[in-house]
Order: structure tokens, then sequence, then C-alpha cells
């Protein structure tokens, strides 16, 4: 049985990474292809670093992610407040559902009618060009909207409604009661919410494409690209991303598992009860 | 007070929502029903009818690249979650790493695989071997919405898995249960909602695809999604493209319709059992 799992883990993984691992094998490629290698060479990373529409588009794309997951971030955590302390069901099944919906339409149902509504609003008013960056970050803010509010609601479920009050009938301004009552409880939801905004703004494809128009994020840049030919470049680029990625995701996971075991040295201990025991069985 | 710092609260996203979320599916609404000129007509409707050799395909392709997500994620999830906790988590973050990757370049890098003088045709050549075409056909985009949307599957099916409490199933041996009458009755519903939840995330988007048909299928295969792309990007006719998208989305809440109906019954079947 172990072995049957480990084959169907070393298939699955091999499946996962093979496209990736070629990617960053055809970085170092000295030809200009993608597929057929001719020998070892940097060229293409210093071709990116000296290329400016790559950068360029590098940095719009950091310019868009932050600004929207930011914006969402505000305005979503406003979002669930209001939402979790509204009395009326109806208007709070109401607001939950509309908050479901660019969860569920899938990316180019969105992005075709967030398309039509700037047509349509832009024909109203007789503008020449109806798509910008502004558009592309009104988008962008409305797909992130959800994720902040679904990760900061759950969060503000588990506080206890009373403190808020009880900071109120102590003299403290709503204000003063939020920032000081309510948000260091509910900042890990809000950061995670943030992070889930700025990621997918950074990924976001397919609902930047229909409406954006002259402000070429990477996504964007690189559609544009496969539509002739890749320049290795990109793969260069990709292939930082990475290598950042991967040493991010390694990092918070060692911190992660270091607090872990400071709040509680009891599962370290259990665990070792359970492992002995396990080896007891065997 | 109190009401007024409520409404407060909720205007500004309550607003943003009602011009950006609702309004717009009322625009293609009217998209879909008027003509160029803005005028009533059931032309786009009509017009429908040509492609529902698209909306078959994708329908078909996209329940078979789910079934196959599927049967690769869900024994894989149960192995995962059988190896020891502390390389759980790590592993966990394996198999969303690819997801931070644009899908554009992964699935060019694909093309390169399977390009006729791609990296599968050379190694077969310098082996001797026949060569084969792989782009442009269903296999290829069956294989990229399966390759892009695996991880979105193996997630919820794992988080279920790993919650399951071992004691239930060693209580289950030791009442006479046998390996696969564990599974069936125990493991099987348990992990039902992990389950649930992983088939919509890989069908919904494989089902809207375009950029995968696109690319994978070397431009001889047309989705839905292509449909709609072609009538907004290069036709601008945005009248049809907005008829194609109405349907898709009432192809999509009726298939989450079914499913959910599908998952109540199983849920209760389970509860009896």
């Amino acid at each position: 049985m172990k072995a049957v799992n480990r084959i169907i883990m070393a298939v699955v993984y091999t499946f996962l990474y093979a496209p990736l691992l070629l990617m960053v094998f055809f970085s170092f490629n000295s030809a200009k292809s993608t597929s057929v290698f001719e020998s070892f060479s940097l060229k293409w990373y210093g071709e990116l670093f000296s290329s400016s529409d790559t950068l360029a588009a590098l940095r719009n794309t950091l310019i868009l992610a932050v600004a929207s997951a930011a914006i969402a971030t505000v305005l979503g955590t406003l979002a669930a407040f209001g939402i979790f302390r509204v009395r009326s069901r109806f208007f709070k099944q109401t607001m939950l559902t509309v908050t479901n919906i660019p969860m569920m339409n899938p990316d180019i149902v969105t992005g075709v009618s967030l398309m039509l509504l700037f047509v349509f609003v832009g024909r109203l008013i007789g503008a020449t060009s109806y798509l910008s960056f502004w558009t592309l970050l009104i988008a962008h803010i409305t797909f992130n909207l959800p994720y902040v509010i679904l990760n900061v609601l759950p969060k503000l479920n588990q506080t206890d409604r009373s403190l808020f009050e009880a900071a109120q009938d102590l003299g403290a301004p709503p204000l003063k009661a939020f920032f000081m009552v309510v948000m260091p409880q509910i900042v890990p939801g809000i950061i995670s919410g943030a992070i889930m905004a700025f990621t997918l703004s950074l990924d976001d494809f397919v609902i930047s494409y229909y409406t954006s128009a002259g402000f070429q994020t990477l996504p964007l840049k690189i559609y544009s690209m496969t539509k002739k030919i890749v320049k290795p470049d990109m793969y260069a680029l990709s292939s930082i991303m990475f290598v950042a990625v991967l040493v991010l995701l390694l990092i918070s996971n060692i911190f992660q598992m270091r607090s872990e075991r400071k709040q509680n040295p009891s599962l370290r201990t259990g665990g070792q009860k359970k492992s002995r025991k396990e080896a007891l069985v065997k | 007070m109190k009401k007024s710092t409520n409404a407060l609260l909720n205007a500004p996203y309550a607003v943003w929502a009602a011009i950006f979320v609702v309004v717009p599916l009322f625009i293609v609404l009217i998209y879909a029903f008027t003509d160029g000129e803005g005028n009533f007509s059931f032309a786009n409707i009509l017009a429908l009818k040509d492609y529902w050799y698209n909306f078959l395909l994708s329908l078909l392709y996209s329940l078979i690249a789910t079934v196959i997500t599927l049967l690769i994620a869900y024994p894989f999830a149960y192995a995962l979650s059988k190896t020891a906790e502390k390389t759980q988590r790590i592993q966990m973050m394996l198999v969303m790493l690819p997801m931070w990757m644009n899908l554009l370049i992964r699935t060019y890098s694909w093309m390169n695989i399977l390009d006729k003088n791609g990296v599968i045709n050379q190694i077969l050549t310098a082996m001797h071997l026949p060569t084969g075409e792989f782009l442009g056909t269903p296999g290829a985009v069956i294989f990229g919405m399966v390759y892009n949307y695996l991880p979105y599957m193996i997630l919820p099916i794992y988080t279920v898995m790993a919650k399951m409490d071992p004691a239930l199933i060693e209580a289950a041996r030791d009442l006479g249960c046998n390996g696969f009458n564990v599974w069936r009755r125990l493991v099987l519903p348990l992990s039902m909602p992990g389950v649930i939840s992983g088939i919509t995330m890989v069908f919904v988007p494989s089902v809207s695809t375009f950029y995968i048909s696109q690319k994978l299928g070397n431009g001889k295969i047309m989705l839905i999604g292509d449909t709609i792309e072609r009538q907004m990007q290069m036709l601008n006719n945005y009248n049809l493209g907005a008829a194609l998208s109405l349907v898709l989305m009432i192809l999509i809440l009726v298939s989450m319709f079914i499913m959910n109906r599908f998952a109540d019954k199983n849920g209760e079947g389970g509860m009896i059992v």
C-alpha cells in the first residue's frame, strides 16, 4: 500500500512540475527557441533586464495589484463589518448572495459583463474609447472584494459582539472602539484577504483581457506574445518569479511551524508520543 | 445613531456591488436581446442555434476533464493524508506552487512539449520511434484542462481527508468492515463535500476556458469560450457575445443546481447508511 501511494505521488508531482522545469531549462537556452535546446547561456536573463517593455509590464502588474488589493481590503473590511452588524436577515442574505456572484460566475462572464457595462456607459456619455487603466482597476477591485469579505467575515463572527458594545458604553466613540477592540481580533483575516486579493490580481488574465486597453500587465503581455512566439526572456522572468515564490512559501512555512511550536509545545511531544505508539504497533 | 453607522458601513460596498456586479448582468441581458442599433430583437437568441455544437463540445470536454481530474486527485489526496504530518504541509505547498505561475505560461510550456517538433517528439525521434501529432486533438485540450485545474481538485479533497478522524476507520475495521467497505461506507461519504467543491472548481473554469483550447487545440477546436472571445474581441459583435455569455451563465447555474441536488441526496444516503 505504501509503495502504491508513493507511485501515485511521484506521478502527480512529475505531471505538475514537468512544464515548469522545462520552462526553467529553456530560459537558459542560447537560441531563441523554447522547444529546441542549443547550449547553456544567461543571454535571456541579460536581455530581460535590458528590455524595458517586459519590466514595464511587470511594474504595471504590481501597480495594479497593490492598488486594487489595497482598495478592496479597505472597502471589503468595512463591508464585512457592515454585513456582520446588520440585523435584517434579508439584507444580510442579499449582500452575501451578491458577494458570491463574481466567485460563482466564470471569469469570462465577469469580464464580458463588465466590458459591456463600460461600453454601454461609454457610448452613453459619448466617450471615444471605453476602456482604460481605470476600468481595469474597477474590474480588479470588483473581483477582489468577495475574497476580502469572505476572509474577514468568519473572523468577525468569532469575535464577541458585546466587547464592541462594552467599549462604547465605557465612552469610546464607535470608530475608536472599532480600531481598539474589533480590529486586533480580525487582523489575520484582513491580512489573508489582502494577500489573496493581491495574488489574484497579479495572476488574472481573463478579466483583464476584456476590461483594459493601453495598460499592459504581465499576463496580457504574455498573451500577446503567445499569439506569435514567446521570447525566452519571458521564460527567464517566469523562472525568477517561480524561485521567488518557492523561497517565500518556504520561509512562511518555517515561520508558521515555529510559531505553532511556540504556541503549543505539547503538540511536539504529542506528535512524538503518537509516532512511538505507531512504532509499537508496527 | 446605530442604524446610521450601519448604513454608513454598508453603503459603499452595496453601491459598488450594485453598479459593478448586478447592473452588468442586466446589461448582458439588454445586449443579448437587442441589435446593434439598440432595438429589441431576437436575432442573437436565434443565432445561438449555430453554436449548439460548441456548447456540446465544451460540456463534453469539461465533463471528461473533471472526471479524470477526480480520478487522479482522489487517490493522491488520500495518499497525501496518510503521509507523516510534518511533510503534509510542505507537500500541500508543492501542490499549490504551480498555481502561482501564470496559466498562460504553463499552457505555453505544454505546447512546446506536445508540439510537432516539441520535446516529446524529439525524444521519440532520438529513440527511433514514430512521432505523433498531439496538438489540435481533443485529447490535448482535455489534457490541458486536467493539468491546469488539478490542484483545485486536490485541495478541497485533501482538506476533508486530513480532518477525518483515523479512529473512525480503526473502529470500522474493528467492527469487521473490510477495506473496500471502509472506503465506500465511511471515507467516501465523509469526503463528499470536498469532492463536490472540487468538481465545481474544476468544471466552471474548464467549461468556460478559451486559452487552453486556443493553444493546445491549435485553433482547430472552438469551445464556447472561444466563440465568446471571437465575438467580443475580433468581430466586435457585442450582442451575440452577450447572448453566448448568457447561455454559458445559465448552463453553469443549471449544472450547479443539479450537482447540489445530487450532493444533498448523497448526504442523506450517507446518513441512512
